[in-house]
């Protein structure tokens, strides 16, 4: 399978696309360069209108609410760190499910056997994703195109065969999981535990989507995004692609392990058969209608991942999976390369409506 | 206000005792869910997904309420039964039961279908203190009323079936060579022990103990596997699909074991007759509803309510699928739960009365077995009746028996 | 010695059913350079096709017939209304279009047909061969999958209009500078592949049971087995998929304690190392690009 070359870090900056806040992993050059008249960047208002957004949710929502829209930047997150790997490096994989698992389980194992605080388990998720992930790029580096897609595939299928298995039991729960609290929050705060795990999220997610922009924007990234469009090139310019590639799955697997951790903490609940390759296909899924290579696509995909199922067994629950086939259908012909290229076009059809082109100088780095 | 004399006493004792004697009539106590006219009830089920041949259970859970509305509700109030997707994923079950509970504000569930997806929200609904009634599995774990008390199961679990069977296989074949075929999940290996434990000692007749995953696409091979290391008693404890091929795959390498067949497995729609009536000939399997493709039953009083139930409401769905007879069967029961809790409908309520039930049938359970719960006993139904498949129905055979397992 | 040989064939004869959905997935793969994630469902929803028409009191050939057939022109209408119009997205868009098709087909026929496992006839009976070891079905399993195996090599390369659809798959560009339709060969391919699966699926019902979900299970490990056998290689694909089945059975049978349940990552793990040895499959050759 080709990788997707005619994405974003190979097409020329558009004035106007980053300051829509468009895909956030463009060329470093070319960053900010649409600023509203008063001279703020349109992009940082979009953000900060955002977060200030979401911290206020959980009090104007009803819990429900609260506990699906955590949910959706869990899923994000995921979606995330498959999107570092496929999107920005090349390497396809359907193996996030596993990653997303381990995660859940090194929560639910260090909360409920060891009794270890749940703000430890994260950091802890994240590095044993890590290295598992690491050390299954480095066999990973022989392969490409479908033949990764299989191995990825076969850890996915491993997972829950793994956590079922007899002797592991004592630790895992074998077939009947592990069902754990939600963390309460701390210093008495007059907030539910729903609402603090949410902040939680939020914060996480904040952080973590910080972090990946800035490596995309860095040279680590921009030598991560050469492999992915021309690894010859790439390797003949003195990128060490291996070390990159085994890195970046790594990096990919902590972020999706991270992401499982708290979704086992949103669930209260972890089994094997949660965390089948179905669960792979729907970041896989996410991740494309969001947009391969975005960061803000991430959160689309989260909230697609979540509602859309919702909605399609709305609309008819005989059929909710041909409708959800159906509008699956529609998004990816009305927006063939995901929400953060329908976004990227929009602008650009917008900014040359509405702006008359620059007086001609070289957009070229 | 008349002065208490004691003529006023005398003449207001008799309204008094009636009072005293029905105070639910008298005082309405309602709680998420309730109106006048309405009661808000939830459920989840494999609609869609690995376990959706399971979707005739929460189908006809919804359409026997919808009978019972048109009968004129339970004490006048109409049973609105929102029922959702889960796939049999447990964090989907997860986010629906919430929804049901948070956003739809239901006053319990009836008839949650599945093991992991129950065990999912099993805590959730203790901690939320919303009575999850006659949950659609047979796990052993849910007769739990001291560390669980706002969920309660139904059917026979599937230990007590295990041991039943090893009971059986002790007195057929005592000198018998055991093979397992069990699915790799909680109801699976939850049959197993069952089986183990009912050997007791001689639990080393089981020489093979061969499991399978839902998307492995044939078990012909652990047929295979048995056959050569010479094994004579079959515990075949598969879903429909794996028990058929099961049944299919003995016959076709001539292999007559002695075959028990767990009560999932039996349902003549949904598995003999897939595998062939012919290759089922002699299969053993554990009873407790009314087989509905058995003609001893065709003028059966219960037999005919539910029958006609089907054709009104359900006219499209298989008779000979037991997951009809199933749902039915609990939504009977929720609903009598419901008429037991009079005009007070609170949560508090609706669990006592479930603890409360005393002698009560539903159509189409065997003649004699008769549900009983109490404040420490949380399984409804404890009875099954062994039968023998003569090669065109089912033929019940010897008493009932209790399972022992509680 | 005789338990090896029990699972051996055993593992021969679930390898069949891999081995003719590998078939149909290193085909479809061809002819479209994609791995098409729905090829089950298109072989299951064929299949109920067939079942449908023997319910209409039609004998077993005609079922048959109309079967492959109405999968010809579904595949071709599928790749001409669906997959056309984004050809030219980026390439993971339209695995988005085959997950949508799974969901579809897959949803349409547990609403159709609902979702009880239904008996589906074979035209080769299910006597026992070789003393238990296998059966009649199995065997003409094996025999139409070899079948289609060779009229396909001998289509592509043998015929006029296989070689046009291979030009088509490997170089579009330079196809349609000397006159192939480009467009048509990449629909034929489609209508060739469905048809492939309604074969496929007709084969296979008969020893899973007819259902809705049927196909899932057997398309991961056609999947794994076309992997290991080199997708560029429809010979490969099918002895990969034997290959699966038979590894499958002897690890669950004969690896001490961890087989049993593990069987399935077992077999996973010795595919990626076979992979790691020879990076595009056993019998797939390494396609070189120009810098």
């Amino acid at each position: 399978m080709s990788p997707p070359a005619d994405d974003i870090a190979g097409k020329e900056s558009v004035p106007f696309v980053a300051a829509a806040g468009a895909s956030g992993a463009m060329p470093a050059a070319d960053v900010l360069h649409g600023k509203l008249a008063a001279g703020i960047p349109l992009r940082q208002l979009v953000i900060l209108a955002s977060i200030v957004v979401a911290a206020v949710v959980p009090f104007v929502f009803k819990s429900f609410v609260t506990f699906q829209l955590t949910q959706v930047m869990v899923y994000a997150l995921a979606i995330l760190g498959l999107n570092l790997l496929t999107g920005f490096n090349g390497q396809f994989s359907l193996g996030h499910s596993a990653f997303y698992g381990i995660g859940a389980y090194t929560a639910a194992i260090m909360m409920h056997r060891w009794d270890i605080d749940y703000f430890w388990t994260l950091p802890a998720s994240g590095a044993v994703c890590f290295a598992i992930g690491f050390l299954f790029g480095l066999p990973a580096l022989r392969l490409q195109g479908l033949y990764l897609a299989l191995a990825t595939f076969a850890l996915a299928i491993a997972l829950p065969q793994i956590l079922k298995f007899g002797p592991l039991e004592h630790w895992t729960g074998g077939v009947q999981g592990i069902a754990i609290d939600k963390p309460d929050p701390p210093f008495g705060l007059p907030i539910d535990a729903d609402q603090w795990l949410y902040y939680i999220t939020l914060i996480v997610l904040l952080v973590l989507f910080g972090v990946a922009r800035n490596l995309a924007h860095s040279r680590t990234g921009r030598a991560i995004m050469a492999i992915r469009d021309h690894p010859i090139a790439a390797a003949s310019m003195g990128v060490n692609t291996a070390l990159y590639k085994t890195l970046t799955f790594g990096v990919s697997a902590l972020y999706t392990g991270i992401a499982g951790a708290l979704g086992a903490m949103v669930a209260m609940f972890v089994a094997p058969d949660s965390f089948s390759f179905l669960l792979s296909v729907s970041f896989l899924v996410g991740l494309i209608i969001g947009g391969i290579g975005s960061i803000p696509g991430c959160l689309v995909g989260g909230v697609f991942v979540l509602y859309v199922p919702n909605i399609a067994e709305d609309i008819s629950r005989g059929l909710a999976g041909a409708v959800y086939g159906i509008i699956l259908l529609i998004v990816i012909f009305v927006m063939p390369s995901g929400a953060a290229g329908f976004v990227r076009l929009a602008s650009a059809y917008l900014a040359r409506r509405w702006r008359p082109p620059p007086a001609p100088r070289s957009t070229r780095p | 206000m008349k002065r208490m004399t004691r003529r006023t006493i005398l003449a207001a004792a008799p309204a008094a005792l009636t009072l005293a004697a029905i105070p639910a009539r008298a005082q309405k106590k309602y709680g998420p869910g309730v109106t006048d006219t309405e009661i808000k009830v939830g459920n989840t089920g494999p609609y869609s997904g690995p376990a959706s041949s399971y979707s005739p259970v929460p189908k006809s859970i919804v359409a026997w309420c919808k009978m019972v509305n048109d009968q004129g509700g339970v004490n006048g109030r109409k049973i609105n039964l929102l029922s959702y997707d889960d796939a049999y994923t447990p964090p989907k079950t997860v986010e629906q039961i919430r929804k049901l509970v948070e956003q739809d504000e239901v006053l319990c569930t009836v008839g949650t279908l599945g093991t992991p997806t129950n065990s999912a929200i099993w805590q959730y609904m203790n901690q939320k203190k919303v009575p999850q009634l006659f949950v659609a599995t047979g796990a052993t774990k849910w007769d739990d009323p001291k560390g669980h008390p706002w969920t309660i199961g139904w059917q026979p679990n599937y230990q007590s079936e295990g041991r039943i069977y090893a009971a059986y296989i002790m007195k057929e074949k005592p000198d018998g060579k055991v093979g397992v075929l069990y699915q790799n999940d909680d109801f699976g290996k939850d049959y197993l022990k069952g089986l183990k434990d009912g050997l007791g000692e001689k639990k080393s007749m089981i020489a093979i103990e061969a499991s399978y995953e839902t998307t492995d696409p044939t078990v012909d091979s652990q047929i295979v596997d048995m056959k050569a290391k010479g094994i004579d008693v079959f515990v075949n404890t598969a879903i429909p699909k794996f028990a058929a091929q099961a049944i299919r795959k003995a016959a076709e390498i001539e292999w007559k074991p002695l075959h028990v067949l767990s009560s999932i497995g039996a349902s003549v729609g949904a598995t003999l007759k897939p595998a062939g009536f012919e290759n089922c000939k002699g299969l053993i399997s554990d009873f407790y509803l009314k087989d509905p493709s058995d003609p001893q039953w065709k003028d059966d009083a219960g037999f005919k309510e539910w029958s006609a139930f089907m054709d009104k409401y359900l006219p499209d769905g298989d008779k000979l699928d037991a997951g009809y007879v199933a749902g039915a069967c609990l939504a009977a029961m929720g609903v009598q739960v419901l008429k037991q809790c009079g005009d007070e409908l609170t949560r508090e309520n609706v669990m006592k009365q479930a603890a409360n039930i005393h002698d009560f049938t539903v159509p189409m359970l065997l003649p004699g077995i008769k549900c009983n719960t109490s404040a420490a006993d949380f399984a409804p139904v404890k009875q099954v009746q062994m039968a023998r498949f003569t090669g065109d129905r089912w033929e019940l055979f010897g008493p009932l028996i209790t399972g022992a397992v509680t | 010695m005789e338990l090896l040989l029990h699972q051996v064939m055993a593992g021969l004869a679930t390898g069949g059913i891999y081995a003719c959905m590998a078939l149909a997935v290193v085909m479809i793969y061809q002819a479209i350079d994609h791995l098409n994630f729905a090829q089950g469902e298109m072989a299951m929803f064929s299949t109920f096709i067939a079942w449908q028409v023997m319910q209409w009191g039609q004998p077993y050939w005609v079922a048959f017939l109309a079967a492959v057939v109405l999968s010809f022109l579904g595949g071709l209408a599928i790749e001409r209304v669906l997959f056309k119009p984004i050809h030219n997205a980026p390439v993971l868009s339209s695995l988005v279009a085959f997950i949508a098709l799974f969901s579809i087909l897959n949803s349409l026929a547990g609403y159709t047909w609902d979702y009880t496992i239904k008996s589906f006839p074979t035209p080769f009976g299910h006597k026992p061969l070789l003393g238990g070891l296998a059966d009649t079905h199995e065997a003409g399993m094996i025999g139409v999958t070899l079948g289609m195996l060779a009229l396909l090599y001998l289509f592509f390369r043998g015929t006029r209009l296989g070689l046009a659809m291979r030009a088509a798959a490997a170089n579009p560009d330079s196809a349609r500078l000397v006159g192939i339709r480009v467009g048509w060969m990449t629909a034929l391919g489609w209508g060739m592949a469905a048809s492939i699966g309604a074969v496929a699926g007709m084969l296979i019902a008969p020893v899973v049971f007819l259902e809705p979900n049927m196909m899932l299970g057997v398309l991961l490990y056609g999947f794994a087995g076309a992997v290991l056998g080199g997708l560029t290689s429809p010979g490969g694909a099918v002895l990969g998929g034997f290959a699966v089945g038979v590894i499958e059975n002897v690890a669950g049978t004969f690896i001490p304690y961890v087989g049993r349940e593990l069987k399935l990552t077992i077999a996973l793990i010795l595919i990626v190392a076979v992979l790691m040895v020879r990076p595009s499959g056993l019998f797939g050759r390494s396609v070189v690009s120009r810098v």
